[in-house]
């Protein structure tokens, strides 16, 4: 009774606990609704064509026509830098999705039927944290090919360890419960008991996950573009602090053309930190009490 | 100790296989390699592509040519860089010192700084210095270190005049070799603050964490009862207890700086192994891709086996069990 009382406030009340929590997490909550709305009506909202160049404006500092000034050919920053905002939401949150399916099927299969299989895996994903996941990525979409959806592949392949570590000791501590024998003693097999009684007290957990990992997956993807090996056609902030790096705007001091990707990306980071902070800290029974009055 | 020493030794080797074999998979297995893009060239005559089949082992079984590879890696012949035209370990072996001159200092400052850093937060628990430390570690961690050091670039173009690319000033002739020591201090000072910066935060944090485990601990309250001042026992007990975890998790903080030396290279047109993969995308040379690929990684897991190792030196719990 106990037990199901407290898996309903788990998970039918994630998003409206969230609103009642400190101040931080609310605001990044609406910076995060913010750039989704923004993301849905660039095409609408943005002074210019992204694809429109124009030789006479080449460089400019910012002015009234273009709040960002343009850049080496003659493009409006403003509009680049807001149609970079759906890409790094949609592969941000593909990645971190994929990512987590991955995870918990690694940490279920790893955690509840355990052996030899347990062993390697567990050995693969801390040999997978300990190294430089940026280089593996690099490397591998280098070799591969650079579309946003390999992008978004790899970004998975290499995210999944941490979060499969979580789901398999979650998965470890649920397997000893009193209840999950009393379930075996009534004759449910592995199926029953993985699908009816395991996964569904791990989905909260996946989902903190997930929005967890969608900061990192942001920050790797504009990684990927900056340094060359992701997709550079796409309009992405990568796209924009790559060309002003290698256009030389960078070391010529226009500070117009590198600056504001970095605030844009930033911002969106921290907020989706912060949210990720608020929902781990709703899904932590231990830290709620202590923020719920 | 020496079973410690060696099973750690064991598990490193077990480690740098996998590498090798990541390597293996990653530039001959994984569609689109080098080799096989290089086979597709229609100008290529039956025997010609025979050739470069036998040279690299493509006629025989697979598991004999994974053999090949690792001992050809093993004994570092990593194949000729294309864009460079010159034996791939030759320009890792030169770059290799560019990238410790750079990485060696960094580091030490950003243990410093997070160790003092971290151990001033956990001495003013509730304070204004933890608060401020936590924003400021969370608004580093999100910003990227190549946008980071890309507006130190432009502050020192603007403003201070620092050199903002490369290790010596380009076409000068030194003096003396002071001269050329000191052209290298003011290459590294951007560069060195950027590495710094990105990579205090994850000592700091550690730092931190492993002081308030310590504080609970009885003899912190004794001390506390004989009347000591709480400067001296944070500072003086509290930290030599918790740099034993400190220095276990700060094996973990490896591969991060590492990744923060790709980007602060990269950036600063630093010639050390990490600018090296940027070139090597930006040239599409996979022979140079694959051997910076493994000597970065290799390094990263012989120091962690290193930290590992000192951990065990350190604190003899670990050692036995």
């Amino acid at each position: 009774m106990k037990l199901r009382r407290q898996k309903s406030r788990n998970s039918n009340n994630i998003f409206t606990q969230l609103v009642f929590i400190v101040t931080e997490v609310k605001i990044g909550i609406a910076i995060v609704i913010a750039y989704t709305i923004i993301a849905i009506i660039t095409p609408y909202i943005a002074p210019y064509d992204p694809l429109e160049t124009d030789p006479l404006k080449i460089l400019n500092p910012p002015n009234l026509q273009h709040l960002l000034g343009t850049d080496e050919m003659g493009r409006d920053l403003l509009t680049l830098n807001l149609y970079a905002i759906r890409p790094s939401l949609v592969v941000g949150l593909s990645a971190a999705i994929m990512a987590t399916i991955l995870g918990l099927f690694i940490g279920i299969l790893s955690g509840y039927f355990r052996g030899f299989l347990d062993e390697i895996l567990m050995k693969l994903a801390d040999f997978l944290i300990a190294l430089p996941q940026i280089v593996l990525m690099v490397v591998i979409a280098a070799i591969i090919s650079s579309s946003i959806y390999s992008t978004i592949v790899i970004i998975a392949i290499l995210t999944w360890p941490p979060i499969a570590r979580v789901i398999r000791s979650a998965v470890l501590y649920i397997k000893e419960l009193p209840f999950i024998e009393a379930i075996k003693a009534l004759g449910s097999g592995d199926k029953r008991i993985l699908f009816k009684h395991i996964i569904p007290q791990l989905l909260p957990l996946a989902i903190a996950n997930t929005v967890l990992s969608t900061p990192n997956a942001i920050l790797s993807y504009t990684a990927l573009v900056f340094l060359g090996a992701g997709d550079l056609s796409e309009i992405s902030w990568g796209t924009i602090l790559h060309n002003a790096y290698v256009s030389g705007a960078l070391a010529a001091g226009k500070w117009w053309y590198f600056l504001p990707p970095g605030v844009f990306l930033s911002l969106l980071v921290v907020a989706l930190m912060l949210m990720g902070y608020g929902l781990e800290k709703i899904l932590n029974p231990r830290l709620r009490e202590e923020l719920i009055p | 100790m020496k079973r410690y020493i060696a099973s750690k030794i064991f598990s490193m080797i077990i480690s740098i296989l996998a590498l090798f074999t990541l390597g293996f998979i990653i530039f001959r297995l994984l569609p689109g390699d080098p080799i096989s893009l290089m086979l597709r060239d229609p100008r290529l005559t039956e025997d010609q592509i025979k050739s470069i089949k036998a040279k690299f082992g493509l006629d025989k079984p697979l598991w004999e040519q994974y053999v090949i590879y690792i001992v050809n890696v093993f004994k570092g012949e990593l194949g000729i860089s294309i864009y460079y035209k010159k034996p791939v370990s030759n320009i890792l072996l030169d770059r290799l010192s560019n990238s410790l001159i750079l990485l060696i200092p960094s580091t030490i400052y950003s243990i410093v700084l997070g160790v003092l850093i971290g151990t001033l937060c956990a001495w003013r628990r509730s304070g204004f210095a933890s608060r401020l430390t936590t924003t400021i570690s969370l608004v580093l961690y999100s910003l990227p270190t190549y946008w980071l050091g890309g507006i130190l670039i432009l502050i020192s173009i603007n403003f201070l005049g620092l050199p903002v690319s490369g290790m010596y000033s380009y076409g000068i002739e030194y003096l003396n070799s002071l001269e050329k020591f000191l052209d290298l201090l003011s290459h590294m000072i951007l560069p060195s603050i950027t590495l710094t910066l990105v990579s205090f935060g994850g000592f700091t944090v550690i730092t931190w964490s492993a002081m308030v485990d310590i504080i609970r601990e009885d003899f912190v309250w004794a001390l506390h009862a004989m009347g000591y001042p709480s400067r001296v026992i944070y500072f003086k007990h509290v930290l030599r207890n918790a740099l034993i975890p400190i220095v276990s998790v700060s094996a973990i903080a490896i591969g991060t700086t590492v990744a923060g030396a790709v980007f602060t290279e990269t950036i600063f047109a630093w010639p050390g192994i990490g600018r090296l993969i940027y070139e090597a995308v930006i040239y599409r040379d996979y022979p140079l891709l694959q051997g910076s690929f493994l000597i970065i990684t290799t390094s990263v897991i012989i120091a962690n086996t290193l930290a590992d190792m000192l951990y065990g030196f350190l604190d003899p719990r670990v050692r036995r069990s």
